[in-house]
């Protein structure tokens, strides 16, 4: 097993178009980096290019120390999956896992233990004379994998492996892959769109925007230090709120003003003063709001007035929806954002929209006028021209 | 039936223009078979319309026709040299095209693109116009400088001048079909081999050669057909005046313009046994054809 480095990696194509840019990724021996960002940003083409299937234009990939950018795949001694599973459709499981096997030419006993062992890990070993068309999904799935963990290879290359399976054997898949990673401890770099399964499966994850590695941290830091508006914006569902709002600075502390709503800030960065003036973009992570009733008083120490304009009862929790009278944020991140879910920025409307996660227990209905507790520890500020966060 | 759900076949009047198509084309095959079972003189005397109007035609209906062709004809040997022709100018083909095609659309290598218009250009090139180049270069070859590039081999009028030509004939066709059909299998499998380990020949026998089955059935069923049909090329390389050399369309064709004057009834008969062949391959290879017309259509 081994690590993988990708130094000052670039990637132009044939027709100039740029994919990748000056990409800068350690993965150690036996971590699992998750790749993630919206479709097109590059994360596919640089798992590519780690695989061999593309060609590396700028910088360097080494796996185990040794550098690969002109060694061909099959030398690489790399595993990949792929989205579509890419099984050989006229083999049987059986031929489907041994095929890389028996072109490395090991002897046939020795090919027979490791398929039967790699299909007993994933408890495929009773559909090994199947072929891959009388298989169901999640078994093609498992097959994938299989194929790709008989070979014991350096490291394990995953192409958006789930994306295919619909979402209650996803989340069931996701947990056997993390458990399988577990076992394995093979070095695996992982593409996913998903920034569920990049925050639940990554040791640590990277995000990338437009060919740019934006921040690669675990996922609790990414989550609760995101660099930019981008990052913020991405990791988390439902999304971080955000919001502009003016900064006064006197001896008492900081205060935010949005709309007609003041709080003042705690544990605010010292380079929040040199905004005293300035509008900046405050983001609030649903969870820094509380229902004021239910609010824990010591953390929850700000609080606004809102009209509740939607009401989504999960049980579990309660996500409400508001609005304020402030013209939205909008930046080419968050523009990027929508357009990843398919909207584009007149969604946004006239108003800032704020969606808050607070205690099921509430009983609220929709209209309400209410009061909102914030947690103003959980903050963040960025920079409304650059998007960097402001620490 | 909600009208919205309507397919267009589905429509009175596009019934209508069909089946009438549809007629029109089967008229003139009815004839000619109904002809098949008709004495020579009966079919001059009287139109097939014309006999089965008076009633005549099924006190007439014999089977004289084939039983003459089949015993005194020799065209037992005319099918025997079809084949001859056929199957070898099916397999060489299809064999260059697949490791062709192979490499136009999985390999990477300089001046692919201007190469692979260059064998789809040479699609449009009339055969009928290489057909003299063709008999001269198969008499006495091709000197450059003095130097014999191609030895004067003289195979005109043998079966391997046929095979070179009909091979040349089909390859553009079978290389741009098996080239398309192979890109459209899934390329994450090729990938997939390529990473586990698979050279280029590995790839293409144990993968795609394999996965295109369907295609090649497609394109050898269309160069079958087309080369049992052929007359022109049978005629010119192997030559009509040696009757032990007849290819079945060959020797029907002689049937009625040969020694036989206007023989009808031989002609039609003769036909329709020359076209069991035909049958008989399209139908059993049809599954095939089919799934490899809409092969790349669908995602694998």
């Amino acid at each position: 097993m081994g690590a993988i480095n990708i130094n000052n990696v670039g990637k132009i194509y044939p027709n100039g178009t740029r994919a990748l840019e000056d990409v800068n990724i350690e993965i150690n021996d036996g971590e699992f980096v998750v790749l993630v960002g919206p479709s097109g940003c590059g994360k596919t083409t640089l798992l590519r290019m780690v695989a061999g299937l593309e060609d590396i234009t700028e910088g360097e990939i080494s796996i185990a120390d040794k550098v690969v950018n002109e060694i061909a795949p099959k030398d690489r001694d790399i595993a990949m999956v792929f989205q579509n599973y890419a099984l050989y459709p006229h083999m049987s499981v059986y031929d489907n896992m041994a095929f890389s096997l028996k072109l490395r030419k090991l002897p046939k006993d020795e090919i027979d233990q490791k398929v039967k062992d790699a299909a007993k890990t994933l408890e495929i070993d009773e559909l090994l004379e199947r072929k891959p068309k009388a298989l169901s999904g999640g078994q093609r799935q498992r097959v994938a994998m299989g194929r790709a963990i008989v070979r014991n290879p350096q490291a394990f290359l995953m192409d958006e492996p789930l994306s295919n399976l619909d979402a209650k054997l996803r989340v069931q898949m996701r947990a056997e892959l993390g458990q399988l990673h577990s076992q394995l401890e093979t070095t695996t770099l992982y593409v996913t769109h998903d920034q569920v399964e990049a925050m639940t499966m990554g040791d640590r994850v990277a995000v990338i925007r437009k060919g740019v590695l934006q921040q690669i941290d675990t996922p609790r830091e990414i989550y609760l230090y995101p660099k930019n508006i981008f990052v913020a914006g991405f990791i988390g569902s439902p999304a971080m709120n955000f919001v502009y709002a003016d900064i006064k600075t006197s001896a008492k502390g900081t205060t935010l003003i949005f709309g007609n709503d003041k709080i003042s800030a705690k544990d605010a960065p010292e380079a929040l003063k040199e905004y005293e003036g300035k509008e900046i973009v405050l983001g609030i992570r649903p969870e820094a709001f509380e229902d004021s009733v239910y609010a824990n008083k010591k953390e929850f120490t700000e609080e606004i007035n809102i009209d509740v304009s939607l009401l989504e009862q999960l049980g579990s929790d309660t996500y409400i929806h508001f609005f304020k009278d402030i013209k939205p944020v909008q930046t080419e991140a968050i523009e990027e954002i929508l357009a990843d879910e398919g909207e584009d920025i007149s969604v946004l409307g006239t108003q800032t929209k704020f969606i808050a996660r607070i205690n099921p227990n509430a009983t609220i209905e929709e209209g309400q006028n209410i009061n909102l507790a914030i947690d103003p520890t959980k903050l963040h500020y960025f920079d409304p021209e650059t998007g960097m966060a402001i620490t | 039936m909600n009208r919205n759900t309507q397919k267009w076949y589905d429509k009175p009047v596009t019934k209508i223009i069909l089946i009438t198509i549809a007629f029109t084309w089967i008229f003139p095959v009815f004839g000619f078979v109904l002809s098949s079972f008709r004495p020579g003189e009966a079919i001059k005397r009287e139109s097939w319309w014309d006999a089965i109007y008076t009633g005549k035609l099924w006190t007439e209906l014999t089977l004289a026709n084939y039983s003459e062709i089949f015993f005194a004809d020799n065209l037992d040997r005319s099918f025997y040299n079809s084949f001859a022709v056929t199957i070898p100018s099916t397999i060489i083909p299809i064999t260059i095209a697949a490791f062709a095609a192979y490499a136009f659309a999985f390999m990477e290598f300089r001046g692919k693109e201007p190469l692979f218009l260059l064998v789809v250009a040479s699609m449009i090139i009339p055969l009928q116009m290489s057909l003299i180049p063709l008999v001269q270069l198969f008499k006495s070859g091709v000197e450059v400088f003095g130097l014999p590039i191609i030895p004067a081999l003289d195979i005109n009028g043998t079966f391997v001048a046929t095979w070179f030509a009909h091979s040349g004939f089909g390859l553009p066709l079978a290389t741009f079909l098996l080239r398309d059909f192979m890109m459209s299998l899934p390329r994450s499998v090729i990938e997939s081999a390529k990473i586990d380990g698979a050279s280029n020949m590995t790839t293409f026998f144990k993968l795609v050669l394999p996965l295109s089955v369907a295609g090649i059935a497609a394109f050898a069923t269309f160069q079958f057909l087309w080369v049992y049909n052929d007359f022109l090329v049978a005629n010119v390389f192997l030559g009509v005046y040696k009757p032990e050399n007849l290819v079945v369309t060959s020797h029907v064709s002689q049937l009625a313009v040969g020694a036989y004057g206007e023989a009808w009834h031989l002609r039609t008969s003769g036909a329709i046994i020359s076209m069991i062949v035909p049958l008989t391959v399209f139908f059993s290879l049809q599954r095939f054809f089919i799934r490899g017309l809409i092969g790349g259509a669908v995602k694998g």
